[in-house]
């Protein structure tokens, strides 16, 4: 008469947990509460005390194993539970792996709760079936690759896509699973990743299919664990019991997506192969947002735009002086803060650029946020130089250096980017000569600063070569006519064409 | 810490780690009648409960209950304050003063039961003058104090109408209590954290309630060290409230006894609660869900380990030859027999049926209960016969 110990849930609704270490072997002779075993659950280490007397016969799990709670670990000939009428199972009833479900009259009240709960689940009399759970038995019963998938499935757990996957993503998930696996706990990984261990003797094959469900179902460490491996848990097929992610389906998951990369290790995607070719980026956060924005502005304000090329010769020299001067030591001077300065100085001219439109009212604003766009690690980002009107030309290059540096470090704070007045736009650092820029919403001007090169120019009649930039500009046209954009556009050129004329102001 | 700052109440202690005991000014005339007979008891009653928490801790490992709390260290705090009391006292435990609960004659069967999942209450209160655990912290200390102002109205009641009063039921005949009764509220260092044990101190205080707060400080509020939770002794605190507050070593029985004696005393002349603050150490889990050795080190739990409660009394009492080897042979073999009795209760717990739970939410029918009750069966009627 053998008797077998089935894995309990020693915390509170834990669903598995991993063998560390056997305290007997097959012919030990034990006494109840003698220790059996060291498991790790997702809350703790614990040993684990003989409910039987006798000898140990067989031991269902290997140390590292991951066992589901429920499932056989040890049976136990011989003796007697003491005091026990319950009836214990036969060993040689009891199949080799998980199935093994005991009479449900003779199952503890307690211990492997989660498990009990839902494994074997009675049907639902047809009349009274829920409608959504239909859907569900059929697709557990049809091919688990293809679960049917209810109409507006939140997260379906959609079939695992061998092709569009992100390299980068990959060679940088093998680096954090190889990382984890130094950390102990999830050691398993490694024998996973190199094939040295057998599939625990627990797994069961292809258990239920996966229903598709709202939620994906994994125990906390699972989570954390495909959290710090960047893996959506969504996209694991799930063999538990429960129909959650194992840690082994993780394990499985992840090894499987490192497969999949040393086969499609390039950009394109061979036409041989089978998955999906098409890689889906989520658009979220800052991407999101910039698109909402310019939708908005373009469909919303009428752009015109306007574009004049500039013999920026003097803004160069300019800059060289500048650059030269003591007054200008250690501060970064640039084209673009001529630039800075002639918007405003042309601003103070043409006021209506520097305004909001409403259906109701115009704003003018006597104050100017001077927005700089700027390419960040989060994506495009406007900030603005709050009041550049009062900035001197040192303290305006200053402020330029900060807000762009700030910028590309990813440092740029909300208040940084609101209320900004009017914008310039520097598409002339990568090398562009104009484009027409989308006006940032609750502005109505925006400037695009083209590239500087040197270029054949005609000066009294002889084509010499000059440095000359191309000066684009959109504008709202609800508020601003051709007339004043252009009125505008060209005081901007005027102090390129010769920022001396800045000292008059 | 406590010299830093003014009012920590002196710390109590009349038997120190050694077994031997010192005279105090105070406190020794409480447990002047204490012989070798009742040490005997505390002692037997404090390693009965060890041996059973011991028992259940490994059947909950066993996968027999959902969840154990371990009293393993708390005894001598426990015995030495149940044994203070008269039996006409009504105590409210927290959850883990499984010797209250044994002294009180609650059978372990009710335990297992409760922590087994297969009842809601384990015994009848009213049977023991001893409550249901209440695992919501903080709650049972509003209970006790509310049936404490209770006990306060019954006597007014009785004085008015020369009726003797019941309180809500309990057990004892109140024409031979020879004391007026009391309340005792249980709680840890951990609840005392809550709000709700603000309260129970304010309405007390005001209303002169017949309570005693038992603290048992066994220095951890899960993972959460004393000194997380308090800059001073949570006896400290009583003197904010207006009433007396004591510190005593609650791994020492014959002090913790002491204590409690003169604390009960001064409830039972109407002089309002008293707070006892017995100062121990959790040598186990919080429960059985938890585990210590990621937030405690060894090092931690050397000194404790050298306290245990139940390695002091030993040694007091076969030093002082109250105790032989037969005597603790016997309870030695006592104790493994109700760990079989807790091990042959757990094997055998029976789930108990729904109906169960419905009849148990209200003492007379309810309508919107049997509504309930009736939606449940159709729902359970629409299933596939397996």
């Amino acid at each position: 008469m053998s008797q077998i110990f089935e894995l309990p849930d020693v915390g509170e609704g834990l669903t598995e947990a991993e063998i560390l270490s056997w305290k007997v072997a097959v012919g030990s002779q034990v006494a109840i509460n003698d220790v059996l075993v060291e498991i790790e659950t997702a809350k703790s280490v614990v040993e684990l005390p003989s409910p039987y007397a006798g000898t140990v016969e067989k031991l269902y799990a290997a140390e590292g194993d991951t066992v589901e709670t429920g499932s056989p670990i040890i049976a136990i000939s011989g003796g007697e539970a003491s005091g026990s009428d319950a009836p214990a199972p036969a060993a040689e009833s009891l199949p080799e792996a998980v199935t093994s479900e005991p009479d449900s009259d003779s199952r503890p009240l307690v211990g492997s709760g989660p498990k009990a709960d839902t494994v074997k689940r009675r049907a639902r009399k047809s009349r009274t079936a829920p409608i959504a759970s239909s859907p569900v038995a059929t697709a557990a019963a049809s091919a688990p690759a293809q679960p049917v998938v209810p109409a507006e499935p939140l997260l379906g757990h959609a079939p695992v896509d061998a092709g569009g996957r992100n390299a980068g993503l990959l060679s940088e998930l093998a680096d954090r699973a190889s990382k984890l696996v130094e950390n102990s706990p999830l050691n398993t990984v490694v024998q996973r990743l190199t094939g040295t261990q057998n599939a625990p003797a627990q797994t069961a094959p292809q258990a239920p299919a996966t229903p598709a469900v709202a939620q994906t179902l994994a125990a906390p460490p699972v989570r954390l664990a495909a959290k710090e491996m960047g893996v959506d848990l969504t996209q694991v097929p799930p063999t538990g019991s429960r129909g959650q992610v194992t840690k082994q389906d993780l394990l499985n998951y992840v090894a499987h997506l490192n497969d999949v990369q040393e086969s499609y290790d390039k950009h394109w995607y061979p036409s041989t192969s089978t998955g999906d070719r098409i890689e889906r980026i989520l658009v979220r956060g800052v991407r999101k947002a910039t698109a909402k924005a310019m939708v908005h502005s373009a469909f919303t304000a009428p752009h015109v735009s306007i574009f004049v090329d500039v013999d920026a010769t003097r803004t160069m020299e300019f800059v060289k002086r500048l650059k030269k001067s003591r007054h200008f030591e250690g501060i970064k001077v640039t084209p673009l803060l001529v630039l800075a300065a002639a918007v405003i100085w042309a601003a103070e001219r043409n006021p209506q650029v520097n305004a909001t439109w409403t259906d109701s009212e115009i704003q003018i604003k006597h104050y100017m946020n001077l927005g700089i766009a700027a390419a960040t690690p989060r994506g495009l980002m406007v900030p603005n130089i709050k009041d550049a009107q009062e900035l001197s030309l040192r303290e305006l290059a200053v402020a330029l250096n900060n807000l762009t540096t700030r910028a590309r470090e990813g440092k740029t704070q909300p208040a940084e980017m609101a209320n900004g007045t009017l914008t310039i736009t520097n598409i002339g650092s990568l090398g562009i000569d104009t484009g027409t820029p989308i006006i940032n919403p609750g502005e109505v001007a925006i400037v695009a600063f083209g590239t500087i090169k040197q270029k054949p120019w005609v000066v009294d009649g002889e084509v010499i070569p000059r440095w000359v930039t191309t000066l684009g500009g959109s504008f709202d046209h609800r508020l601003l006519d051709g007339d004043l954009s252009a009125r505008f556009m060209a005081d901007v050129a005027a102090i390129l064409e010769e920022p001396a004329m800045l000292l008059d102001s | 810490m406590t010299e830093q700052y003014p009012g920590v109440p002196e710390r109590i202690q009349l038997m120190d780690e050694n077994g031997t005991v010192h005279e105090h000014p105070v406190f020794s005339a409480y447990v002047q009648d204490v012989d070798a007979s009742l040490l005997r008891d505390a002692y037997r009653l404090m390693y009965l409960t060890r041996r059973f928490d011991d028992e259940a801790t490994a059947l909950q490992r066993q996968g027999k209950l959902a969840l154990w709390v371990p009293s393993r260290g708390q005894e001598a705090a426990q015995v030495g304050s149940a044994f203070a009391f008269a039996p006409n006292d009504y105590i409210f435990p927290q959850y883990r003063e499984h010797a209250v609960a044994l002294h009180r004659g609650v059978d372990v069967r009710g335990l297992i039961e409760i922590f087994g999942g297969a009842a809601t209450a384990g015994w009848d209160p009213r049977k023991h003058n001893h409550h249901v655990l209440t695992k919501v912290l903080g709650a049972s200390t509003l209970h006790a104090v509310g049936y404490a102002m209770g006990l306060k109205l019954d006597a007014r009641i009785a004085e008015e109408t020369g009726q003797l009063q019941t309180g809500q039921g309990q057990a004892t005949d109140p024409a031979t209590d020879s004391v007026p009764p009391s309340v005792i509220s249980y709680f840890g260092d951990g609840t005392s954290t809550e709000g709700d044990v603000h309260e129970a101190m304010v309405f007390a205080a005001s209303f002169d309630a017949p309570v005693l707060f038992f603290v048992q400080n066994n220095r951890w509020a899960i993972s959460v060290p004393f000194d997380v939770q308090s800059r001073v002794p949570i006896s400290t605190r009583a003197a904010g409230y207006g009433f007396e507050g004591l510190r005593v070593d609650g791994n020492d029985v014959l002090g913790t006894l002491a204590v409690t004696r003169y604390a009960m005393e001064k409830i039972r002349k109407g002089e309002g609660p008293v707070l006892i603050e017995a100062e121990t150490y959790r040598l186990g889990a919080h429960t059985t869900a938890d585990d210590p050795t990621k937030y405690r080190t060894d090092e931690d739990l050397a000194g404790p380990l050298k306290a245990d409660p139940l390695i002091r009394m030993e040694k007091y009492l076969r030093e002082n030859s109250y105790a032989d080897d037969s005597f603790f042979e016997e309870i030695e073999s006592e104790g493994q027999k109700l760990a079989d009795y807790a091990r042959e209760v757990a094997l055998n717990l029976q789930a108990p049926d729904f109906d169960y739970f419905f009849d148990r939410a209200y003492a007379a029918p309810h309508a919107q209960v049997e509504q309930e009750r009736a939606e449940y069966r159709e729902y359970m009627a629409g299933f596939e016969e397996e």
